[in-house]
């Protein structure tokens, strides 16, 4: 058969930005001392995924953009590590924290000696002086503010009336057209868009 | 411990070169040997994914730390799921000026 030979597609590196605090859990109680079952494997990528949606209290879409999957894969990360928790809860069993297609995101620095920036590979390690100079004087520094990459940042939407051009922040999941523009009322349209004359009146 | 540093050309003079998957040439300093090794970049004309093949080539060597003038997107995943540091230098500067502030 050809398609026995079929590798499947490579997993994409899932971002996590916290490691866990812990390695595992243990459940206690008459019931389970002695006993020995096997611990469920919980990967980092679905600590992760249900962190940001229980925890931190993100939607999915969201969520995968934080983790840098798409929003159908994080969902199934998602189902998969609360079908872990219950069997565990369930049947009193371990859990373990580890392993995963993951990496972890790490921070940036700059230093004031020698104008260099680095990252922090190592999270369990700090940094005690920079790396290229050895000088003490460095801080944190937010990529963001200066790469303006639009991968996978949530970008702020507007609606803009079509005929005097006023600007209100869209709300997601309510249609711009059923907004009407306060100074000429007009329906609204997505910014950008290109169907502009989808109403008559515009 | 090994870092290496992209450089435009083959000698201590060369100037740190500012693309990381795109550079001429690799210098791997150990800084407990203070030896210093040339490799030539052997995807220095690749069309894509150089960056990526550009991290194996240094990740085969067993480095921590990667000095360079800039980093592509696909670098940062992998190089921070080596525990490699990277390191941006803005300024053009000598390989001897670096590997003379790496011994700080």
């Amino acid at each position: 058969m050809f398609i026995k030979f079929m590798s499947p597609r490579i997993k994409k590196l899932r971002k996590v930005l916290n490691p866990p605090p812990i390695k595992g859990f243990k459940p206690y109680g008459p019931e389970v001392d002695g006993k020995k079952l096997e611990p469920v494997l919980l990967h980092f990528e679905e600590y992760e995924a249900f962190r940001l949606c229980d925890y931190d209290l993100y939607n999915h879409h969201q969520a995968s953009v934080i983790m840098g999957v798409s929003r159908p894969t994080f969902t199934r990360i998602y189902s998969s590590v609360r079908r872990k928790v219950a069997l565990a809860f369930a049947e009193g069993r371990q859990i373990v924290i580890d392993g995963g297609k993951v990496y972890f995101d790490s921070d940036w620095y700059h230093c004031s000696t020698c104008k260099c920036y680095f990252n922090n590979p190592q999270k369990d390690v700090e940094i005690t002086e920079c790396p290229l100079c050895g000088s003490k004087s460095f801080a944190g520094f937010n990529m963001e503010n200066v790469q303006h990459e639009s991968s996978g940042m949530i970008q702020t939407e507007y609606c803009v009336c079509p005929s005097c051009g006023y600007k209100t922040e869209h709300i997601q999941g309510k249609p711009c057209s059923t907004e009407l523009c306060p100074e000429c009322n007009v329906h609204m349209i997505r910014q950008g868009s290109s169907n502009r004359c989808r109403n008559s009146n515009c | 411990m090994k870092v290496a540093i992209t450089s435009t050309g083959n000698s201590m003079e060369s100037i740190l070169d500012e693309r990381f998957g795109r550079c001429s040439y690799f210098v791997i300093y150990d800084t407990e040997s203070k030896s210093t090794e040339f490799i030539p970049n052997p995807n220095k004309d690749a069309e894509n994914g150089a960056g990526p093949a550009s991290v194996q080539v240094v990740a085969s060597r067993n480095v921590s730390k990667i000095v360079s003038g800039e980093f592509g997107m696909k670098i940062k995943s992998l190089v921070d799921s080596l525990k490699i540091q990277m390191i941006v230098v803005k300024e053009p500067k000598k390989i001897s000026e670096i590997i003379e502030m790496l011994e700080h």
